[in-house]
């Protein structure tokens, strides 16, 4: 990658050698300024701010990054404290999940309107506005929905269902589950699109094949168009698995953490110890935990995708 | 790699003009089982997506006595506003009653700008890394795309420390600068395949002609990229509006953007809970993004789709 030959810029190398400052700095200037903003963005944030946290999460800083070297203290505090490993199981759960369930129906939906449906735009639309909304908006409207008392619940046993039980905002045991249903409701649209379009991008004589083969519609798609979508399957893997490792603000908006500490996550543990604790290290060893798992997630990834075969 | 399946999913299927080769059995009465179960099906998780829509809308514009002794499905008695001047001119955050308005205008100083230098930023990047690489660009640009999916939290602290060096934490331009630092991935890699997408021919022709990199930008680039300007508008402005984080962290009690000023309200713990205030107000942080939604249409599908597809 990365190969010396600017075929698009201003030839290189097409006079003599130029010096070492000047092929550094001032070979292709313009080109270099623009790209400030994108190096600075690289180095200073994604690697600097990276390796300055990986760092400071080895101290016992408290207030102010300032803590002195204690070696992997601040981990096993980590994992000595219930409150990160409810979080991290939470996140697994809530994790596992949330990527069955939005990768199942977004293909299912996604199969639904490749149907040749009418009114596939007005379907379309109905199921993707949620993800235009915020996790704020859709935490705060299913908070309301799932209100034990004026919500869904209240109504339903005011209506006659007396036994009709709909409290999972309030059950330490379900929250997580509430958590998922709102989650859903934002993501599965947006998964449906991804899909959809690996569908369409499935090539005709496939299915006139399949037809000829007698192959019934069903088992084409999972054994022939499924396999096909190889690439969007990734890239939905990939997604959403990075934002559920992020899951925050639908958190914070729809269950606080609550009941108790029963939908705590991770991202919501590194900010409650960075900027309310006042434990930094504390926090960083979390935030450095969470990297470790995008980590593992990513890099396999990236291999298989870029590694092996050139790229591209 | 699912560059092509981006373009479909954009493009819903185009009924085969009459003339070609008649495709499929014959046409099957409208009504058969199967049908009726696809479209069943479909109403089904239509209404589950709906459902929150309508029950937002019908609470806020009930009265609270209407909302304790009623259900949430019912149709309010008459149309009420209450509740929404309530939410944008005085409901309560816990400590101030000065409504969701002030938020408002927070967003709005904080989406204006935060859109316009990321979007700027990431279309010169974006053309430098097709049409002026220079060695070292290409790996620059895979840690780019590779750090977006680092979790926020890594980079949290050490970015209020050097904020706060700057002399920039908890201002406007603190968030600004979060903002642009946090989009350029994704904008970089929408800008940089359109560019890679346009004839090279042309930008070899205006070298020829002696221009330079600014004026080919402005004068030749530019002009040839506003769809993919818009799918980036659409992107950041829905993006940044939807903000939580980062203006939770790093624009300052003052310029507490709505999505902040929004949960403030509702999960504050003094007083009264008023359900209908409640629901004008996350409505009322809602429309923005979903006026966006509803008027771009295609283009908001185009935006999130180019968006997913990286590499």
């Amino acid at each position: 990658m990365a190969d010396t030959a600017v075929h698009t810029g201003e030839g290189a190398g097409q006079a003599a050698r130029p010096s070492l400052l000047n092929r550094i700095f001032l070979h292709n200037l313009s080109g270099k300024i623009a790209a400030v903003p994108m190096m600075a963005t690289v180095l200073i944030v994604f690697i600097g701010c990276t390796i300055w946290t990986i760092y400071f999460s080895f101290t016992n800083s408290r207030l102010l990054p300032t803590g002195s070297f204690v070696g992997l203290d601040q981990y096993e505090r980590l994992f000595s404290t219930s409150r990160w490993n409810v979080s991290v199981t939470n996140l697994v759960t809530y994790g596992v999940f949330s990527l069955v369930f939005t990768l199942g129906f977004g293909f299912l939906l996604a199969v639904l309107m490749d149907q040749k449906i009418r009114f596939e735009s007005a379907f379309r639309t109905i199921m993707l506005y949620p993800f235009a909304l915020s996790f704020i908006v859709t935490g705060l409207v299913w908070q309301w929905i799932m209100n034990p008392t004026l919500g869904l619940q209240g109504t339903m046993r005011n209506l006659g269902w007396e036994n009709f039980t709909f409290d999972w905002i309030a059950n330490s045991r379900m929250v997580l589950f509430a958590l998922l249903i709102a989650g859903l409701w934002q993501g599965v649209g947006f998964c449906m699109i991804l899909m959809l379009a690996g569908l369409r991008g499935v090539d005709e004589e496939i299915w006139k094949a399949a037809r000829v083969d007698g192959i019934p519609t069903w088992r084409t798609y999972i054994s022939v168009v499924l396999p096909m979508m190889r690439g969007v399957l990734v890239t939905a893997v990939v997604l959403i698995g990075s934002g559920i490792v992020r899951l925050y603000d639908l958190v914070v908006a729809l269950t606080n953490g609550g009941p108790g500490i029963s939908s705590e996550v991770p991202a919501k543990y590194v900010y409650n110890y960075m900027f309310s604790g006042g434990n930094i290290g504390q926090g960083l060893a979390a935030a450095t935990m969470m990297l470790l798992t995008v980590l593992i997630i990513m890099v396999p990834w990236a291999y298989l995708e870029f590694g092996g075969r050139g790229r591209r | 790699m699912s560059q092509t399946a981006t373009m479909s999913g954009s493009a819903p299927t185009t009924t085969p003009i009459a003339g070609t080769e008649p495709r499929g059995p014959k046409p099957k009465p409208f009504f058969t089982p199967k049908k009726i179960m696809l479209y069943t099906t479909l109403v089904f998780f239509s209404l589950y997506f709906l459902f929150p829509l309508y029950v937002m809308l019908v609470t806020s514009f009930k009265t609270m006595p209407e909302i304790r002794f009623g259900n949430i499905f019912a149709f309010p008695g008459q149309i009420n506003f209450d509740a929404w001047v309530k939410a944008w001119t005085s409901a309560c955050t816990g400590l101030t009653c000065e409504g969701l308005a002030p938020g408002f205008w927070n967003s709005v100083r904080i989406t204006i700008p935060s859109t316009i230098v990321s979007i700027f930023i990431a279309a010169v990047n974006g053309y430098a890394l097709v049409n002026w690489r220079f060695k070292g660009s290409e790996i620059f640009f895979s840690i780019l795309i590779f750090g977006s999916f680092i979790p926020y939290q890594v980079f949290l602290y050490p970015l209020v420390m050097i904020t706060r060096e700057l002399g920039i934490f908890g201002t406007l331009q603190a968030v600004i600068i979060v903002h642009t630092i946090f989009g350029m991935p994704i904008l970089t890699l929408l800008f940089r395949n359109y560019f890679a997408s346009l004839p090279v021919e042309l930008f070899k022709a205006a070298r020829v002609d002696g221009a330079g990199f600014w004026r080919i930008f402005f004068e030749i680039m530019l002009p040839m990229s506003l769809p993919i300007f818009v799918v980036a508008l659409i992107l950041q402005v829905t993006g940044i509006w939807n903000d939580f984080l980062f203006g939770v962290v790093f624009a300052g009690t003052q310029n507490l953007p709505m999505t902040v000023q929004l949960n403030n309200i509702v999960n504050s713990v003094q007083g009264v809970k008023e359900y209908n205030v409640n629901m004008a107000a996350t409505l009322l942080t809602g429309l923005v993004p979903l006026v966006i939604y509803f008027i771009s249409g295609k283009l908001f599908v185009r935006g999130i789709a180019a968006g997913a597809v990286k590499g």
